[in-house]
């Protein structure tokens, strides 16, 4: 194996347990905590269905952020989708054979990229122009823009402008799934590629992108609007003092 | 008037260009040690209080999903950034709520993730001083828990969660606000905010009967601690003597009387607004809250109903059956509790309330959502009854009706400025300013449509209309009580 290989096959390995490992924590942090209080911000559904319907709204179509600002939906929602088109098609490269509907999207996740940079463009545009999103920006903000630009741009330079050898690189991939370990083609932009992918995986449980698992534990948005009708008490206030005034 | 510039009512809410610190200087008066230690807190600030700030912060990130996940998730997508009636009216950046919730998230992020332990310039984390404390203590008083910021969120992340994270943590090390803590113990210790001992209740509510008996010659009731009545009502003390709320409070008694239900006030309970929810202390709301269970018990009463009060209706709609249920005592036929508002419009519907709505003629009127009402809580069996109820009782008793623009009522709605332990005149500077945006959207229906008067169903609103009005040219009593004209609409039946 070439030194290439190795460092490529360490580099994967490693991001995707970090990965997994961290986000598998901060779902089970997030998932035992409890809320002790009803908290839905309302109106908010009556039934569990209703909660379902709700958080499909949210995670969709961004229900919340339409009603909040047209431009930041715009720009973030395709980011999003487009995102999701791209990911499904790298699918590709995980499976063999090929499922028929990773097939189908082919084309959806190939120039969908170009919707993720224009709307990863936009979201940086307002956070560089916009003066009140400007002041709430941390360098890591435009740090993780940058990332995934990264990402899209080599994406992008791989699929329309200087090929790289997707076989080799399927190959690597599977290998990497089978623990038959093939080489990594010497692609610089796929070096590239790779490299901020793994980036990205890694920072995932330790930055923003918590929102991805944050966003179905959000009380206010995942509750049952029902406090009168069922009693909701968590453990820790359950142990509570039952006593109206506080001795003191 | 005023050691500070009001703002200028626009056509148009604007968002305005940031000025840095301008607001910086606000902070409430610090509580002392007589109130601090009743309700489990350190008199004065902490030796080790860096310390204890951040225990207590590791604690409430265990006990509540809703802390944790709001300092994870939030991207800065700015989607925030032009919701709070504080920014809107100060200017201050950081009154912009991503950027409330950062001054605390920034403490977090240095001392509880990775990034800020290891990152912490890239990740904008800093170490807990001095500074960030007062800081601390400034704008999470200058946050009214209204809850219009998680409306737009787009993971719902809802800074009022926050700010009362917040200030538990500065009651934990000894630095809370005078007003709140003061009051809970008043209500804890006498039953009421206002420190009413039950003497002076009953002569009140006496004075109160005979006074509606001679305007109106119906001997209407307004009894206070009678055993086995059938319904509890859970009133703000301020009803009891304040204008508008007093009105109100008529208004609950005549629609009683109409009905034939037999009803009372407790002098144990005689509080319906909850400070504990302001200052985040589950403990302290649960004090207050059982206190309803115990007067309901004692009374043996069937039902519990609440009058109009905003942060007091979500706290008995969403946390009274968790802090003080269950309620398995009281009549199953009626939920527990219910509104004064559920009531009356049930009445309406079902034809026992009989109202000419051209008494109030002389009145052209809007409905003011009071954000704890309209984003954290409900009236009827359907979502949004919060907003659709009032409002159909509204259009029962008056003829002259109009709505404030769209983004500014229901979900939407802007806080009176005075809600969330603000209500105090330490603060006057910021409730004048965070009253701006209601302002505004009351200057456009009354340049309209003739609108000139504003119907609330919240203590604080009525209260803080009442002081802040006046600033922008408009009367101190064009804020009405909504049962204060359903009181004024109903026809008496000849027979009693």
């Amino acid at each position: 194996m070439s030194i290439l290989t190795v460092i490529m096959t360490v580099m994967f390995y490693s991001a995707s347990a970090i990965l997994l490992v961290g986000l598998g924590r901060k779902i089970y942090t997030y998932a035992k905590t409890p809320a002790p209080l009803k908290i839905p911000t309302t109106p908010a559904p009556v039934t569990q269905g209703g909660v379902v319907l709700r958080m499909a709204s949210e995670v969709v179509l961004f229900n919340s952020l339409f009603k909040s600002n047209k431009w930041i939906w715009i720009f973030g929602w395709m980011f999003h989708m487009a995102l999701f088109a791209v990911l499904a098609r790298h699918l590709r490269y995980f499976t063999d054979p090929v499922w028929w509907w990773v097939e189908i999207i082919q084309p959806f996740g190939r120039y969908g990229a170009f919707a993720m940079l224009i709307g990863l463009l936009g979201l940086w545009a307002r956070r560089i122009f916009v003066e009140r999103i400007r002041y709430i920006s941390a360098p890591s903000d435009h740090l993780m823009l940058a990332l995934l630009l990264g990402i899209t741009l080599t994406g992008i330079g791989m699929s329309f402008v200087s090929h790289t050898d997707i076989v080799a690189v399927k190959s690597f991939f599977l290998g990497l799934m089978r623990f038959d370990f093939q080489p990594f083609p010497a692609d610089p932009i796929l070096i590239a590629h790779i490299t901020l992918v793994s980036l990205l995986m890694m920072v995932f449980p330790i930055s923003k992108l918590l929102h991805a698992p944050g966003v179905f534990f959000s009380p206010t948005r995942n509750q049952v609007d029902n406090p009168r009708e069922k009693r909701h008490l968590s453990a820790w206030a359950a142990e509570l003092p039952n006593e109206p005034t506080k001795s003191s | 008037m005023a050691d500070f510039e009001v703002p200028e009512l626009k056509e148009h809410i604007e968002i305005p260009e940031l000025q840095e610190g301008a607001m910086a200087h606000s902070q409430p008066f610090v509580s002392k040690e007589q109130w601090q230690q009743p309700l489990g807190y350190p008199g004065e600030l902490v030796e080790n209080w860096e310390q204890a700030a951040l225990d207590k912060m590791g604690d409430l990130l265990g006990k509540y999903r809703s802390f944790q996940v709001f300092l994870d998730a939030c991207v800065k997508c700015g989607a925030c950034t032009d919701k709070c009636h504080y920014f809107l009216g100060t200017a201050d950046p950081k009154n912009m709520p991503v950027a409330r919730q950062d001054l605390l998230r920034k403490v977090y992020r240095r001392y509880f993730t990775f990034a800020g332990k290891y990152f912490p310039k890239l990740v904008g984390a800093v170490d807990l001083n001095k500074e960030v404390l007062d800081e601390w203590y400034s704008y999470f008083h200058q946050c009214s828990q209204c809850r219009r910021c998680s409306v737009f969120c787009p993971y719902g992340i809802d800074t009022a969660e926050i700010s009362m994270a917040a200030r538990e943590i500065l009651d934990a090390v000894g630095v809370g606000q005078k007003y709140c803590n003061e009051i809970i113990h008043k209500a804890q210790t006498l039953g009421n905010n206002l420190g009413l001992p039950q003497p002076a209740l009953k002569d009140t509510l006496l004075d109160l009967e005979e006074e509606v008996e001679e305007d109106i010659g119906v001997p209407v009731r307004y009894p206070l601690d009678e055993k086995g009545a059938d319904v509890l009502l859970i009133t703000p003390s301020a009803d009891f003597f304040a204008e508008p709320h007093i009105d109100g409070l008529i208004g609950y008694g005549k629609v009683f009387h109409q009905l034939g239900i037999s009803w009372t006030m407790s002098s144990f309970a005689s509080e319906a607004a909850n400070f504990g929810m302001f200052i985040g202390s589950y403990e302290n709301m649960q004090r207050l809250a059982l206190r309803i269970r115990k007067a309901a018990l004692e009374l043996g009463v069937k039902r519990i109903v609440f009058g109009e009060c905003g942060h007091a209706w979500r706290v008995a709609y969403s946390f009274l059956n968790t802090l003080a249920g269950p309620f398995d005592f009281l009549d199953p036929n009626y939920p527990v509790p219910q509104h004064i508002c559920e009531v009356t419009w049930d009445a309406i519907q079902k034809g026992q309330l009989k109202l000419d709505p051209s008494a109030n003629d002389h009145l052209n009127v809007t409905f003011h959502d009071s954000c704890n009402v309209a984003r954290g809580s409900r009236m009827g069996n359907e979502p949004g009854g919060q907003f659709k109820i009032p409002r159909a009782i509204l259009k029962s008793v008056v003829n002259n009706y109009h709505d404030m623009p769209r983004e500014t009522i229901c979900e939407s709605t802007f806080c009176c400025g005075g809600g969330g332990g603000l209500l105090t005149d330490d603060l006057m500077e910021l409730r004048v300013k965070g009253a701006l945006p209601r302002m505004e959207a009351l200057k456009h229906v009354h340049d309209n449509y003739g609108v000139d008067h504003l119907v609330a169903i919240c203590a604080i609103c009525k209260s803080q209309f009442t002081k802040v009005m006046p600033y922008y040219g408009f009367e101190m009593d064009s804020i009405l009580s909504l049962h204060q004209l359903v009181g004024d609409a109903l026809v008496f039946d000849q027979h009693d």
